[in-house]
């Protein structure tokens, strides 16, 4: 038998501490989704619109950069709400980290993660294997594709819009692609669609470079090599350079965009490794 | 071949050909959804002419370019006119559009729906929702309209909210009964706004009057026709050419 992922944790933290960030992220996507339609019924709209696109309170305009670039590059000129809209959004996202926006927000990472959980439970082996770099030559094509077709061509099957328009506005057959996603990610490709497809990703990716939250491997000495870290990460290749960089001289700090700021590994640590904390606070152990 | 044989190749060599192979391969696939995408998006700019845009939406070539899908138009919208499109109906994805046989647009004074596109998408600058042109009314069935058939239903002309501008009733004698009159609804393009009330009350199983894009509506005379009647109104009543305009006589040869 098979050591489970997360043993150790739950052993020494109990199962509660060892999914705390695991049962907030679910709560925040949840939340994303029912705010914008337990509105309606309550009479006033906290959040009106949907993920590309929303009026935060009745007045704030928020809007999604990644959509926003599409329409600037099939050739619309912008008013000045959508400008407002997406500087809120993109600043928002650069504090907290880009794909903060993946891991908290995104309806389509429950989808996935669910098959990730399922592959492992039926321990369906995967070998295909493709360049984590594929999310932005799909970004690029999905910005090239407008600016031929004078179409914002991606938001016509972006299955992360088309799920979460879909849930509240009305989906159709639109379930189609997101049960395609979540049969890409089962049997051809471990981590597919978040981790190496989606543009959407790559987009937010881009604006969290050089965003001040991140993940840091504190404790890295106290390091017992248990792998659960790396198991339960959906960007595993982040966590080597801060947690077995000391020698080369890496600080503790993670320092890929590509990290979604999940805090998957934080609750998995047994020995509490990880934390969130500052990128700015990268300093080298002192030496005992 | 050394270089053939991978067991032959050092650590790095072994992942410098994954790189490639890899590469090649997220290429390759991205070159196909590119394809696939941009077959679609060629399809997307003609949809189903039943689906109208929302007041002051752009011309779809524009439109499809502008619209992020966002539904705030739909949710802004007090009579629940509006509906964003689903995959598989015949408009583009998540774009909104109302069905006017169904649900017609009410022209709403503040125009809510425009007031609350955050891309542009609807064009701000409308505001007066009479100047909306969101398809236009055309009487498509005269062999089942009841007023061609001599009743007076008048129903469209009753519900039209821009009345006598943008439907009339023109007077026609009805030649079947050689007695009565027959009242013929007629659209005129310059006022109707397409909002789709006369679609919508049409009394028939299947309504004679329809809205349609105006792109599928209108001709278009050359520019090169002049209009006789429209010039001698603007030159106080005279023709621009001289009454006596001395002609050349054609006769075929031998006759005189």
């Amino acid at each position: 038998m098979t050591l489970q992922v997360g043993t150790d944790a739950i052993k020494v933290k109990g199962y509660l501490a060892s999914y705390r960030f695991l049962v907030l992220r679910r709560i925040s996507q949840i939340a994303a989704l029912a705010l914008f339609i337990v509105s309606p019924v309550a009479g006033y709209w906290l959040l009106k619109g949907n993920l590309t696109s929303s009026e935060l309170l009745q007045a704030i305009p928020l809007s999604d950069p990644f959509v926003f670039l599409q329409t600037l590059a099939s050739g619309h000129a912008p008013i000045s709400t959508l400008l407002i809209g997406v500087a809120i959004v993109t600043g928002f996202y650069w504090l907290v980290g880009g794909r903060v926006f993946c891991s908290w927000v995104c309806p389509v990472n429950p989808v996935t993660d669910l098959a990730g959980w399922c592959a492992r439970k039926l321990g369906i082996r995967r070998r295909f294997s493709v360049s984590r770099k594929l999310r932005y030559w799909m970004l690029a094509l999905t910005l090239i594709l407008p600016a031929i077709t004078g179409v914002v061509v991606w938001e016509l099957v972006n299955p992360v819009s088309l799920l979460h328009r879909g849930l509240i506005f009305g989906m159709g057959m639109g379930w189609m692609l997101v049960v395609a996603v979540f049969l890409f990610d089962l049997f051809v490709l471990p981590r597919g669609w978040c981790g190496h497809v989606c543009p959407m990703g790559a987009c937010y990716r881009l604006i969290g470079t050089g965003s001040p939250l991140k993940v840091k491997a504190s404790k890295r000495d106290d390091c017992y090599d248990c792998m659960d870290c790396y198991a339960v990460c959906p960007e595993p290749h982040v966590i080597k350079p801060a947690l077995k960089g000391k020698a080369k001289g890496n600080g503790p700090v993670i320092q890929s965009p590509d990290c979604t700021n999940c805090g998957r590994c934080i609750d998995i640590c047994s020995v509490n490794v990880f934390e969130f904390g500052s990128r700015f606070a990268n300093q080298m152990e002192k030496q005992p | 071949m050394s270089q053939g044989n991978p067991k032959q190749l050092g650590k790095e060599g072994r992942a410098r050909r994954q790189f490639f192979a890899d590469t090649a391969r997220g290429l390759c696939g991205v070159g196909a959804v590119g394809v696939g995408l941009g077959l679609i998006a060629t399809n997307a700019s003609s949809h189903a002419p039943e689906m109208l845009r929302p007041p002051g939406a752009l011309p779809e070539d524009d439109f499809l370019a502008a619209c992020l899908r966002c539904g705030l138009c739909v949710r802004d919208c007090p009579f629940d006119t509006l509906k964003l499109a689903q995959i598989t109906d015949p408009v583009a994805n998540g774009t909104p559009y109302f069905i006017a046989r169904e649900v017609p647009c009410e022209m709403c004074d503040d125009i809510p729906c425009v007031a609350a596109c955050p891309s542009g998408a609807l064009d701000q600058a409308l505001d007066n929702i009479d100047d909306a042109r969101m398809g236009l009314a055309v009487l498509i069935d005269q062999e089942t309209c009841l007023n061609f058939l001599g009743l007076r239903c008048d129903v469209c002309y009753d519900v039209c909210p821009v009345q006598e501008e943008a439907i009339t009733l023109e007077r026609e004698r009805n030649v079947r009964t050689g007695h009565h009159a027959r009242f013929l609804p007629t659209v005129h393009s310059d006022h109707c706004t397409g909002c789709g009330k006369c679609e919508q009350g049409c009394v028939l199983e299947e309504a004679a009057i329809k809205v349609v894009p105006r792109s599928l509506a209108k001709g278009e005379i050359g520019q090169h026709y002049r209009l006789g009647w429209e010039e001698k109104a603007a030159n106080q009543g005279e023709s621009l050419i001289p009454e006596q305009l001395k002609m050349p006589i054609r006769r075929p040869e031998g006759e005189s």
